[in-house]
């Protein structure tokens, strides 16, 4: 690894497919608008083919970022702005220490978080997750547990030198009048092309907050009803 | 299997499907013994409710007998007799053990897109649209019915098919509508629409002890239905509403005003018109005709209680006139689960049947025909019920 590199593998092919994917926006959009967004897109999509290529970025240099290894620190990497941040929040019709149990044993979360394929216990504290990547890849990483409140709180975060970097927390707090529990998700990471990246998938039309809401959904209705609603496999007539 | 499909708009055929399978551990299956047309249906032949697929098995009202039940379902067994809820309802959420059965957060596998209409879903429906879904219907020979540990009731063996069909939908709609108006001595109801649903808030009123109930329609069949089950006919084409309704009720106007007419209201008076060119030309998506003449003729601090559907957004609803009268709403889909066993217990006490309302009794392969003679209220149609395993069972 050169020292001029600064962005690590995952999100460099990440870095090339959205910047492919701005870039042919952003060019349509200029030929048709000849806008000045479209002359900015056209540019973000051209830093980040760059940045793939080189595994340079200059936006993670300023930023003191570094996330292609080695000195790699989840506490630095996400510092106070840095990376993207995403609060869901969902009720659900169970006590709190329930749904505290049955996220605390870890294993069971890909039962409702779609993009998880599975997760392994370590230790008491550490874990090995392993996650669906495009065209069909998985993508792999420990994470620790560094905080937890029996009940009420459980924090994470991926423990340095993994290809994703991410903390977060979730929270578990009865609300009042038979209500249930506030179940509320903290998560903050460092997207395939940090915050440029960010709004690039949303104009995309990815939308993690939506995908957390989507996971917290399921969560509750595994909880308050042991199965989740489908149709796939019912009949249906000629289309 | 045989099943109504629809296709699109003014387009609905009986085609030959695979039998559904139990998906889930609290599924049943039922094999139908009868099934019926809503008017609620009407809706999306004429294509106004949106996210249907070509291929959807259409059907809310159904009933039949279990005939293969999920591992985690304590509460059937094979061979019950069932009468099956439009609403799927989970039993666990918040609004479930309130009661609030047509808000079920948990049956909706679609409840992003419902979200994106209304902000938040609401239950899962039979045959209603993927907003609501996408749950094959009961217009078929067999249904899936997910958490059939929940809303299916279990029927005796005396009672027919056709006295216990409408527990599904149109009896317990009606009902809500008129324990809706709070009814107390004295009180007058005004209802607007005399479909299925209107005849059924009609002697529902009446039973809960209403003074009178003014019925307002066009058909002559079924005005003179209304007037069979007690109320006092208006024809909204040969007399103006509000002033009948003004001197019936002693110059006070109703107390109560239930509108079971909904989105796709016709009417006589010049907003009427406005309202049909523009759905045709998709300027608006509903017609709240009869939403609007309710709200006029109610009387001040009265209630207008809504059992008719709509779907989206509405033009020029006089909600001066309401908040001046100070009148109160109340609507919704019917949160059926909530009146099965006490309106199956009037039903064992004699105390209403609701099969008066049926003028048509068909084998499913008729349906499609069905449809459009239901829509266009030809040859005294008011309500119909199929038969989907032959005429004779039940």
């Amino acid at each position: 690894m050169t020292p001029e590199m600064n962005v690590a593998q995952v999100e460099r092919w990440a870095s090339a497919l959205s910047g492919a994917a701005i870039t042919v926006m952003a060019l349509k959009r200029l030929k048709e608008e000849r806008s000045a967004g479209g002359a900015a897109l056209a540019a973000a999509g051209g830093a980040l083919i760059y940045r793939s290529a080189t595994g340079f970025c200059p936006v993670y240099a300023a930023a003191g970022i570094n996330t292609a290894g080695g000195g790699h620190d989840t506490r630095e990497a996400l510092a106070g702005s840095a990376g993207a941040r995403v609060v869901e929040a969902m009720t659900i019709n169970r006590p709190a220490i329930e749904l505290y149990r049955y996220w605390r044993r870890l294993v069971d979360l890909p039962r409702f978080m779609d993009h998880l394929v599975e997760i392994r216990v370590i230790d008491a504290r550490r874990s090995h997750w392993v996650a669906k990547a495009p065209a069909g890849r998985t993508v792999e990483w420990d994470a620790e547990i560094f905080n937890e409140i029996p009940g009420e709180l459980i924090a994470w975060r991926t423990l340095p030198g993994s290809a994703v970097t991410s903390a977060g927390s979730v929270s578990f707090k009865p609300v009042p009048g038979g209500r249930g529990t506030e179940v509320r998700i903290t998560l903050q990471y460092d997207p395939p092309a940090g915050k440029v990246g960010a709004t690039v998938a949303w104009l995309l039309g990815y939308d993690p907050s939506q995908t957390i809401h989507e996971d917290l959904r399921r969560f509750k209705r595994l909880m308050e009803t042991g199965e989740l609603p489908t149709i796939v496999g019912q009949p249906r007539g000629t289309r | 299997m045989k099943a109504v499909v629809w296709h699109g708009t003014n387009d609905v055929r009986v085609e030959r499907v695979p039998d559904p399978k139990i998906l889930q551990p609290r599924d049943a299956i039922v094999q139908i013994t009868s099934t019926a047309i809503c008017g609620s249906d009407l809706h999306l032949l004429n294509g106004f409710i949106p996210t249907m697929q070509a291929g959807d098995i259409l059907g809310h009202e159904f009933m039949g007998e279990v005939v293969e039940v999920g591992k985690g379902n304590a509460k059937l067994k094979v061979g019950d007799r069932v009468v099956v809820p439009f609403t799927i309802c989970c039993g666990g959420c918040v609004f479930c053990e309130q009661q609030l059965w047509a808000l079920c957060d948990n049956t909706n596998p679609n409840a992003w897109m419902a979200e994106k209409l209304y902000g938040y879903t609401t239950a899962g429906l039979f045959g209603y649209s993927h907003m609501t879904g996408g749950y094959a219907g009961g217009q078929a020979q067999f249904a899936r019915v997910p958490f059939a540990d929940v809303g299916p009731i279990k029927v005796p063996r005396g009672l027919s098919d056709e006295q216990l069909l409408f527990l599904s939908d149109i009896l317990p709609t009606g009902f809500m509508a008129a324990e809706n108006c709070d009814i107390q001595p004295g009180t007058i109801v005004a209802v607007w629409g005399c479909g299925p649903v209107g005849q059924m808030a009609i002697r529902s009123a009446l039973l809960l002890g209403a003074e009178r109930v003014l019925a307002i329609d066009s058909v002559p069949e079924r005005l003179r239905m209304a007037l069979l089950g007690g109320a006092v006919p208006i024809d909204f084409e040969k007399e103006d509403v509000f002033d009948r309704l003004r001197v019936e009720t002693g110059g006070r106007g109703p107390d109560a005003c239930i509108d079971a007419v909904g989105l796709e209201a016709h009417g006589a008076t010049f907003d009427a018109y406005v309202d049909k060119a523009k759905t045709a030309a998709f300027l608006a998506t509903d017609r709240p005709n009869a939403l609007r003449q309710a709200i006029h003729a109610c009387r001040k601090g009265g209630i207008v209680s809504i059992p008719g559907v709509y779907g989206g957004l509405l033009d020029k609803v006089p909600l001066g006139a309401a908040f001046q009268k100070g009148l109160t709403f109340r609507m919704g889909q019917t949160h059926v689960i909530r009146y099965l066993r006490p309106l199956l217990d009037r039903i064992e006490r004699g105390e209403i049947d609701p099969s008066f309302v049926i003028t048509h009794r068909l084998p499913i392969e008729e349906a499609p025909n069905a449809y459009k003679v239901f829509r266009d209220k030809r040859d005294g149609c008011i309500k119909v019920v199929l038969k989907p395993h032959g005429m004779t069972i039940h």
